[in-house]
């Protein structure tokens, strides 16, 4: 694979190579999961889940890499800036609601009502 | 009286070459705040069932590993048309194989969609339709947003296949393909969350 050098801005590009690699990678990983709640592979369903969760979070990355060709120099780094403000707010929107909500549905429970009522 | 010009200072301030792609990606992220949205209200709501059917009892997990599957091959399908992009040339008149990956891609989209449609009926006809439960309601309103993007997705994609066939590989049609080629990965990025966390993880006890 001899490397194209397009005038087309400097926009990053894969090679057939980084492509089929992301490609295997990609299937790897969404295999692993499938089998493992289709196939009742682990005792606990939160570990499954966490297994799960990670899983799915390096399949993220691995499309970031080899897909969208995600890395420090393009554009200058604005890019890569961008995604980390976005991460940052994904993180704070996900883990406060669940977070507020459930404390919130604890308190609501109909069995705290009377402990409530005692409460100044 | 001349000598009193205005001199600035800041005309050969260093833009970046394409700064569509960098504001596109600006889009990008602003959308998937919407899904970090759509996931927040799902994990919040989804173990909400009102009594009704569970995502155990409803999900047909084979059915999404082929949608799954499709979603991922139309990745793929699509790199290898910007790799004939690539390889054809500033201002070359090769469009066959760009277009054939293209309309590949497409292919793959529209089966999703359809069997993503089919789950749809099947579920509303079950009488698990988005009224049913909170749990149904996050269900449907995040998986059918991520199948809206796609319709798009198909959409701009059938205009740019026109837009190739009439004007061939020019610098705005290339652009047009890069900033496409963008969404089309991001949204197989969000089906990893949402097969992941709404699917698999909606069917463990």
């Amino acid at each position: 694979m001899s490397e194209h050098v397009v005038p087309d801005g400097g926009a990053a590009h894969g090679s057939r190579k980084s492509y089929v690699t992301g490609f295997v990678l990609s299937v790897v990983l969404t295999a692993i999961p499938f089998w493992l709640v289709l196939g009742k592979v682990l005792e606990r369903p939160g570990a499954t889940g966490a297994v799960l969760l990670g899983l799915a979070a390096v399949q993220i990355v691995v499309h970031m890499v080899y897909f969208l060709h995600m890395n420090a120099k393009s554009e200058g780094g604005w890019t890569l800036l961008a995604l980390i403000f976005t991460v940052v707010l994904v993180v704070i929107a996900l883990s406060g609601s669940l977070w507020v909500m459930y404390h919130l549905n604890e308190n609501m429970m109909p069995s705290s009502m009377p402990d409530m009522r005692q409460m100044p | 009286m001349s000598e009193a010009s205005p001199r600035f200072y800041l005309t050969e301030e260093h833009h970046p070459e394409n700064g569509t792609l960098l504001g596109f990606w600006l889009y990008l992220m602003s959308d998937c705040l919407v899904f970090a949205c759509l996931f927040a209200m799902y994990a919040v709501l989804g173990r909400s069932y009102a009594g009704g059917p569970t995502g155990a009892e409803l999900f047909d997990l084979p059915l999404v590993a082929v949608n799954t599957a499709l979603l991922l091959l139309s990745s793929i399908t699509y790199g290898f048309a910007m790799l004939e992009m690539q390889a054809a040339g500033a201002g070359s008149a090769r469009l066959g194989g760009t277009l054939a990956w293209l309309v590949v891609t497409g292919l793959f989209g529209a089966g999703f969609i359809g069997i993503e449609l089919h789950e749809f009926a099947h579920l509303i006809h079950e009488g698990a339709g988005p009224q049913r439960s909170a749990f149904l309601s996050s269900f449907f309103t995040l998986v059918g947003t991520h199948g809206l993007h796609v319709t798009f997705g198909l959409v701009w994609l059938v205009t740019l296949l026109v837009q190739l066939s009439r004007h061939g590989l020019i610098p705005e049609n290339r652009r047009r393909l890069l900033c496409l080629s963008m969404f089309w990965h991001f949204l197989d990025v969000v089906w990893i969350g949402v097969f992941t966390f709404v699917y698999l993880m909606g069917v463990l006890p």
